[in-house]
């Protein structure tokens, strides 16, 4: 057996991109590239992961990391439960700690935990048994989405170090901007953040990014656009006075689309705002690499699932 | 991990016989080779599987397609070693089904290695058969597998390690029998 093959992913949890090395996202991208080709055979399994249980534990509403967490372990021949909120007993009053207590009592493996506040699969990390993966918390991290987001850019651009991404949105709540910033900089990219100054606190250019309020100015030479999603809910709390105004100045255009490079891309974590993010002209757009975040999720994921529960824990018998 | 090299078994001229060898038994034992393909198991049964193909090509000028099969998701033997193993891609661009499939390993120990082969192999179609080419038995099977075309046999104790260098990976053709020194 070659050395040269064995790799050091020393964590129990994935909680964030934040206690990664850099080493380590690249063990994972490019063990996502082999469960990449798994998912294009006829017979889409591999018994890597047989006789292990993983339970999605989402108190949020989700396609895409759901449904794709679901498939990564079936791919792996696990076994999965999905648990969400309006269907259990936390709708009549069960705490979050009995609900992951008695879970954990039908020997699970793994808890894939999305939750609207943030630190919950921190706190839950601290008293229970199986490997935790963090699908998304609050407005802190998100990091299997940003780590399908780097693969993809690495798909297109051949590298991550050097490139000039920007994030366009509501940077204050989201979870996807700043596992991204975490990621990209510690893959050596430029990051610039750009949105309205109510939605973009100036405190995130201590996290080495650059702050630009204008997208016009933002967007010129940039090798990755990645639009966030605009929550209704924020015009109701006046971060910014009607969606019209936020669509002149923060919508991608065709027009904003010409100022980039011109092999750029453009991402988006979903689910898109047709219209208020995109113009609707962009989304057949040959730059839109949107439907292959999405297909680059399940291989991320695959090696989430694969790089934290396989081939460690067994015994053999001697 | 240190350690001590105890013999050394082949250089660069006798793995070239040998290979040579193995290459005139394949083709006396398999008069049609319409159906024929190897498929190697990383990492230097690819290389052998290829210099075979060559071989193949000089004496018979037919071309026989080559894959990589990567087996870490197959295997069962994990906690023999500390760290995890590298996934990486199993490479197989032809179909599988009812061809007579050549499974190249350099060297053939417990058997465990074979067994996910089989099985990584079958997941990816039917083959009409399996044959098993190695360089090196060394023998302490642990399963009931045993190679179609053996290179060497090679009695060894089970604490010895035998290592096979290719030239593609090591820079260097040559096998070695192998000892861990305490520290």
């Amino acid at each position: 057996m070659s050395p040269e093959t064995s790799l050091q992913f020393r964590h129990y949890h994935l909680l964030g991109i934040e206690d990664l090395e850099a080493s380590e996202i690249i063990t994972i991208l490019d063990t996502a590239e082999s469960m990449a080709e798994i998912s294009r055979r006829d017979i889409k399994k591999v018994p890597t992961l047989r006789g292990k249980t993983v339970v999605n534990l989402f108190f949020e509403p989700s396609t895409r990391t759901r449904s794709s967490f679901e498939l990564a372990a079936k791919r792996l021949s696990a076994d999965i439960v999905n648990f969400s909120l309006p269907t259990s007993s936390v709708v009549k009053g069960e705490t979050l700690k009995d609900t992951v207590r008695n879970l954990e009592a039908m020997a699970i493996d793994a808890l894939i935990v999305r939750h609207s506040s943030s630190g919950v699969p921190h706190f839950i990390a601290s008293f229970c048994q199986s490997h935790v993966i963090n699908a998304g918390d609050g407005t802190h991290e998100h990091p299997t989405q940003a780590l399908l987001d780097a693969y993809t850019i690495r798909q297109y651009k051949k590298r991550i170090k050097g490139l000039k991404v920007i994030i366009v949105g509501d940077i204050l709540h989201s979870r996807v901007a700043r596992s991204n910033l975490f990621l990209l900089r510690k893959l050596g990219a430029e990051v610039v953040l750009c949105g309205p100054p109510t939605l973009l606190p100036p405190e995130f250019s201590k996290m080495e990014a650059k702050i630009e309020y204008s997208l016009d100015k933002a967007i010129v030479g940039a090798d990755v656009v990645m639009m966030l999603r605009i929550q209704r809910e924020r015009q109701k709390a006046n971060y910014f006075p009607s969606l019209r105004e936020y669509r002149h100045l923060y919508c991608l255009t065709p027009e904003r689309m010409k100022l980039a490079k011109k092999e750029a891309i453009i991402m988006h974590p979903g689910p898109i705002n047709w219209g208020i993010e995109i113009d609707s002209a962009l989304a057949d757009s040959i730059q839109s690499v949107i439907l292959k975040q999405v297909e680059n999720g399940l291989a991320i994921r695959m090696a989430v699932l694969y790089l934290l529960l396989g081939g460690k824990e067994r015994e053999i018998a001697d | 991990m240190a350690e001590k090299i105890k013999a050394k078994i082949m250089d660069a001229n006798k793995i070239r016989r040998v290979l040579q060898r193995l290459t005139t038994e394949i083709l006396e034992r398999n008069r049609n080779l319409k159906n024929f393909v190897i498929v190697g198991i990383r990492t230097r049964g690819i290389y052998l599987g290829k210099r075979i193909a060559t071989l193949i090509k000089e004496m018979e000028k037919i071309n026989i397609p080559v894959g990589v099969l990567d087996i870490t998701l197959y295997r069962d033997d994990f906690s023999e070693f500390e760290t995890q193993h590298m996934v990486q891609k199993t490479e197989i661009p032809f179909s599988i089904a009812k061809k007579d499939v050549l499974l190249v390993d350099d060297v053939l120990f417990t058997g465990r290695t074979i067994r996910a082969a089989m099985d990584g192999l079958f997941d990816l179609g039917r083959p009409k058969t399996i044959q098993l080419l190695v360089l090196i038995d060394r023998g302490h099977r642990e399963l009931p597998i045993r190679a179609d075309y053996v290179g060497k046999i090679l009695p060894t104790s089970r604490k010895e390690l035998v290592q096979v260098k290719l030239k593609e990976v090591d820079g260097i053709d040559e096998v070695l029998i192998t000892e861990p020194v305490e520290k």
